[in-house]
C-alpha cells in the first residue's frame, strides 16, 4: 500500500523519513496545533508552494531545464479562479470553469513555449522564459477589464469554503469550524494528491527518461527517445501542476493581482526552495518550502530582534533591519549552491547511505 | 575577415526596419525623432549588453547577476553627481562633461572592483556547470540589489540631467534631445574601441585564441585565467557604464532596475548570438528601434514587440545573427 502509494520512492534516510513525517502531521493537524491566523496563513501557503515547487522541481531538477516562466502558469491558474468567479459568481460551477479553463490556457501555451524553444540550447530557453513572464506580466496588469489590472481582484468563494460559513455552534477541540478551515483541509488534501501524483511521473519509466535527458541529452537522443517531445511533455505537465498550486493560492487569498502570483519574486522563491530542499527529489519541494516559507514568516521578526540589539552600530543595524531579509536568504542560498549543492535531502540521503545497516 | 566574406545581411536589418517604418510612421520629422531616440536608447543597450555578451561568449559563464553592476553604476552617479552640484548645475555643456565623466569613471571603476569580487566569490567556484552559474549569479543579484537597498536606501532616486544636456535640437522640424545625441557618441566609442581592442591587439587575439582553444594557449604560456578575469572586470564596468547612461536616461534610479533591464539585455545578446560585439550592436539598436516605434505606432503592443522580434530572428537564424561558430 505504502509502495503503491509513494511509487516506491522511499525517502531512503531514517531522519528524512522522520522529519518528513512530522512535516505531514504538523500540515494535517495546523489548524489544530498552532492557533491563529498568521500560523493558519502560513501553513496554507506552505501547501500552495509545496505543490508549486514540487513542480518546479519536475522540470528543474528531474529533466535540467531552467524555466523562469514558472510563476506565468501559477499566475494563470490563480487568475483562472478569480476571474471565473468575478464573472459567474461564487459557485462550484465557476470554480470548475476557472480551473478547467487555466489548464486549458497552461497547456497551450506551454506547448507552444517548449516546441519553439526547447529546440534551442539550454542557455536561449532560460532566457526567452524571462522575456515571456516578463510580457506576460505586464499583460496580466494592462488588461484591466479582465485581470483588475494592478489592483487585482477580490472575489467570493463558495459559501462552504467562507468564513462566515459555521455548520456547528460548538468548537471542535478548541477550535471553530468554519469555511476557512474546510478550505483548509480541501487544499491539504489535493496538495497530497498532487505531491503523490508528482512522485508516481517522476518514478515512472517516463520519469527516468527524463532524468537520462538531465544527465546526457545526447545518449538519451543516441539511445532512441526523442528528446524534444519528452521535454516538451515534462514542461507542459509541470505548468498543469503549477497552475493547480495557482489555483489553490486564489481559493485561499480570495484575492489576486499581478504581484501575489506573477511576480518574479516568486520565481526567485521558488528557485531558493528548490536549491535549499534538494533538486531532483520531490521531497525536497516539501522540506524547503516548510524551511523558506517559516523563515520568510519569521526571520523578519528575528531581524528586527537583532537590528534593536546593534542599534549602537548604525551599519549593522541596517544590515540587520527586518526589510533586508531577503539579503540572508540570499547569501543563504549561495553557501547552499557551493556547499550544500545536493540540498536537505541529498545531505541527509547522502548521509544515511554512508551508514552501514 | 575580409571584407568580402562579411556577413552583411544582420546589418542591413537596421537601416531595413527603419524604412519599412517611414510611410507607417507617415510624418518625417516625427520619424527621424523616433529613429534617433531608437538609436539612443539602443546605444545604451548595447553598452549595458556588451559586457555581459563577452563573458558570456568568451568565458562561457551565464551571467544573470549582470543587473547588479548597472544599478551599482547608476547609484555610484547619483552620489557622484550629487557631491558636484554647482557643476551639473552649470548650462555650459563643458563645466556639465567636467561632473559627468568623472562619474562615468568612478561608476566603471566601482563597478568593476565589484565585479573583480563577484568572479572571486560568487562565479568561479561554479565555471563549467551552467545550471549552477544561472542559480548562484541570481543569488549574487540578490544580495547585490539588497547590499544598494542598505547603503542608499530602498526608494527611488531622481538622477536629473546637467543643464547643458538637457532641451532638444531642431533638425527642420524634428526635435531631437541633445543626449540622445550624447548616448550614441557614448556608445559609438565604446564599440569602436572594442571592436578594435578584439580585432587590432594582442590581447584581443590572445581573447580570441583562448576562447578558440585555452589550452594551447596555455601552452604557449599566456595565462588565460587572468585574461578572462580581467574580461570579466572589464564586462562589469561597462555595465556600470550602461547605467550611469541609462539612468540618466531616465533621470532616475531604484534598486531594482538591473533586473528590469535584464530582460531587454538577454533579448540583445541572444539576438546578437551569445558572444558577439557585433551582434550585440545589431541587436541593441533593432529593439531600441523597435520600442520606439511601436511605443508611437502601438503602444499596446509595444511590450511584445521585442520578444517578437527575437522570436522572428531564431526563426531566421537559431543561433542569433551572428553566431559564435565554436558553440
Amino acid at each position: 500500500m505504502l509502495n503503491r502509494l509513494l511509487s516506491g520512492d522511499y525517502p531512503r534516510s531514517k531522519l528524512l523519513a522522520a522529519i518528513l513525517l512530522a512535516v505531514l502531521l504538523g500540515l494535517a493537524l495546523a489548524p489544530f496545533l498552532f492557533p491563529g491566523v498568521k500560523a493558519l496563513n502560513v501553513a496554507a501557503k506552505v501547501l500552495v508552494f509545496v505543490v508549486l515547487v514540487a513542480s518546479f522541481d519536475l522540470l528543474l531538477g528531474y529533466t535540467g531545464i531552467v524555466s523562469f516562466a514558472h510563476t506565468m502558469f501559477f499566475g494563470i491558474g490563480a487568475y483562472g479562479i478569480s476571474v471565473a468567479t468575478t464573472r459567474m459568481g461564487p459557485t462550484w460551477s465557476a470554480l470548475l470553469v476557472g480551473v478547467g479553463g487555466a489548464l486549458l490556457l497552461s497547456l497551450l501555451l506551454s506547448l507552444a513555449v517548449g516546441l519553439f524553444s526547447l529546440r534551442v540550447r539550454a542557455i536561449f530557453f532560460a532566457m526567452i522564459t524571462l522575456a515571456v513572464a516578463a510580457a506576460f506580466q505586464t499583460l496580466a496588469s494592462q488588461l484591466s477589464d479582465i485581470t483588475g489590472g494592478e489592483d487585482g481582484l477580490t472575489f467570493k468563494v463558495p459559501e462552504v469554503l467562507s468564513p462566515s460559513f459555521e455548520p456547528f455552534d460548538d468548537p471542535f477541540l478548541g477550535v471553530a469550524i468554519d469555511g476557512r478551515l474546510i478550505c483548509y483541509y480541501l487544499l491539504f488534501v489535493t496538495a497530497v494528491v498532487l505531491v503523490l501524483a508528482l512522485l508516481r511521473i517522476v518514478n515512472s519509466p517516463f520519469g527516468r527518461v527524463l532524468q537520462a535527458i538531465r544527465e546526457n541529452e545526447f545518449r538519451a537522443e543516441a539511445i532512441g527517445y526523442r528528446v524534444v517531445v519528452y521535454r516538451t511533455t515534462s514542461s507542459v505537465l509541470s505548468a498543469l501542476f503549477a497552475t493547480l498550486a495557482g489555483c489553490m493560492l486564489a481559493l485561499w487569498l480570495r484575492y489576486n493581482g499581478p504581484d501575489t502570483s506573477l511576480s518574479f519574486e516568486i520565481m526567485m522563491d521558488c528557485l531558493l526552495i528548490v536549491v535549499i530542499g534538494g533538486m531532483g527529489t520531490i521531497y525536497g519541494s516539501a522540506i524547503g518550502a516548510v524551511l523558506f516559507l517559516v523563515a520568510q514568516s519569521y526571520l523578519q521578526d528575528l531581524l528586527r530582534l537583532g537590528s534593536e540589539a546593534a542599534t549602537s552600530l548604525p551599519w549593522l543595524a541596517a544590515l540587520l533591519s527586518p526589510d533586508r531579509w531577503l539579503l540572508w536568504l540570499g547569501v543563504l542560498f549561495v553557501l547552499s549552491v557551493y556547499y550544500f549543492p545536493t540540498g536537505v535531502v541529498g545531505r541527509l540521503r547522502a548521509a544515511a547511505a554512508h551508514r552501514p545497516g | 575577415m575580409t571584407a568580402s566574406d562579411f556577413d552583411w545581411k544582420p546589418l542591413a536589418l537596421v537601416p531595413l526596419l527603419a524604412l519599412i517604418t517611414l510611410p507607417l510612421v507617415g510624418s518625417p520629422s516625427t520619424w527621424l525623432t523616433l529613429t534617433v531616440a531608437g538609436l539612443a536608447m539602443g546605444m545604451i543597450i548595447f553598452i549595458i549588453a556588451s559586457g555581459l555578451t563577452l563573458v558570456f561568449g568568451l568565458m562561457d559563464v551565464l551571467n544573470f547577476g549582470h543587473g547588479v553592476f548597472i544599478a551599482l553604476g547608476a547609484f555610484v552617479a547619483t552620489s557622484v553627481l550629487g557631491a558636484m552640484g554647482d557643476w551639473t548645475g552649470s548650462d555650459q555643456l563643458w563645466r556639465n562633461m567636467v561632473a559627468v565623466l568623472p562619474a562615468m569613471l568612478v561608476a566603471m571603476a566601482v563597478a568593476g572592483a565589484v565585479g573583480l569580487a563577484f568572479e572571486r566569490f560568487i562565479v568561479r567556484p561554479v565555471y563549467g556547470q551552467h545550471l549552477k552559474q544561472i542559480l548562484i549569479t541570481m543569488g549574487g543579484m540578490i544580495i547585490g540589489e539588497e547590499l544598494i537597498k542598505v547603503i542608499w536606501g530602498p526608494q527611488q532616486i531622481p538622477l536629473p540631467l546637467p543643464g547643458g544636456m538637457r532641451g532638444s535640437l531642431l533638425l527642420g522640424d524634428a526635435a531631437i534631445e541633445k543626449y540622445r545625441l550624447v548616448a550614441v557618441a557614448v556608445g559609438l566609442v565604446v564599440f569602436g574601441v572594442l571592436a578594435w581592442t578584439l580585432s587590432r591587439t594582442k590581447v584581443g587575439l590572445l581573447i580570441r585564441a583562448g576562447v578558440q582553444d585555452r589550452e594551447m594557449v596555455e601552452s604557449l604560456g599566456y595565462r588565460i585565467r587572468r585574461l578572462f578575469v580581467a574580461v570579466f572586470v572589464v564586462g562589469s564596468a561597462l555595465a556600470g557604464l550602461g547605467g550611469v547612461m541609462w539612468g540618466l536616461y531616465q533621470q532616475s534610479v531604484v534598486p531594482q532596475m538591473g533586473a528590469q533591464v535584464n530582460v531587454l539585455i538577454f533579448i540583445v545578446i541572444i539576438i546578437g548570438g551569445l558572444g558577439s560585439t557585433g551582434g550585440a550592436l545589431i541587436g541593441a539598436l533593432l529593439v531600441g528601434l523597435m520600442a520606439n516605434y511601436t511605443g508611437f505606432l502601438a503602444p499596446k503592443v509595444a511590450l511584445f514587440s521585442n520578444i517578437a522580434l527575437m522570436v522572428a530572428i531564431l526563426l531566421w537564424r537559431p543561433q542569433g545573427v551572428y553566431p559564435v561558430t565554436n558553440r
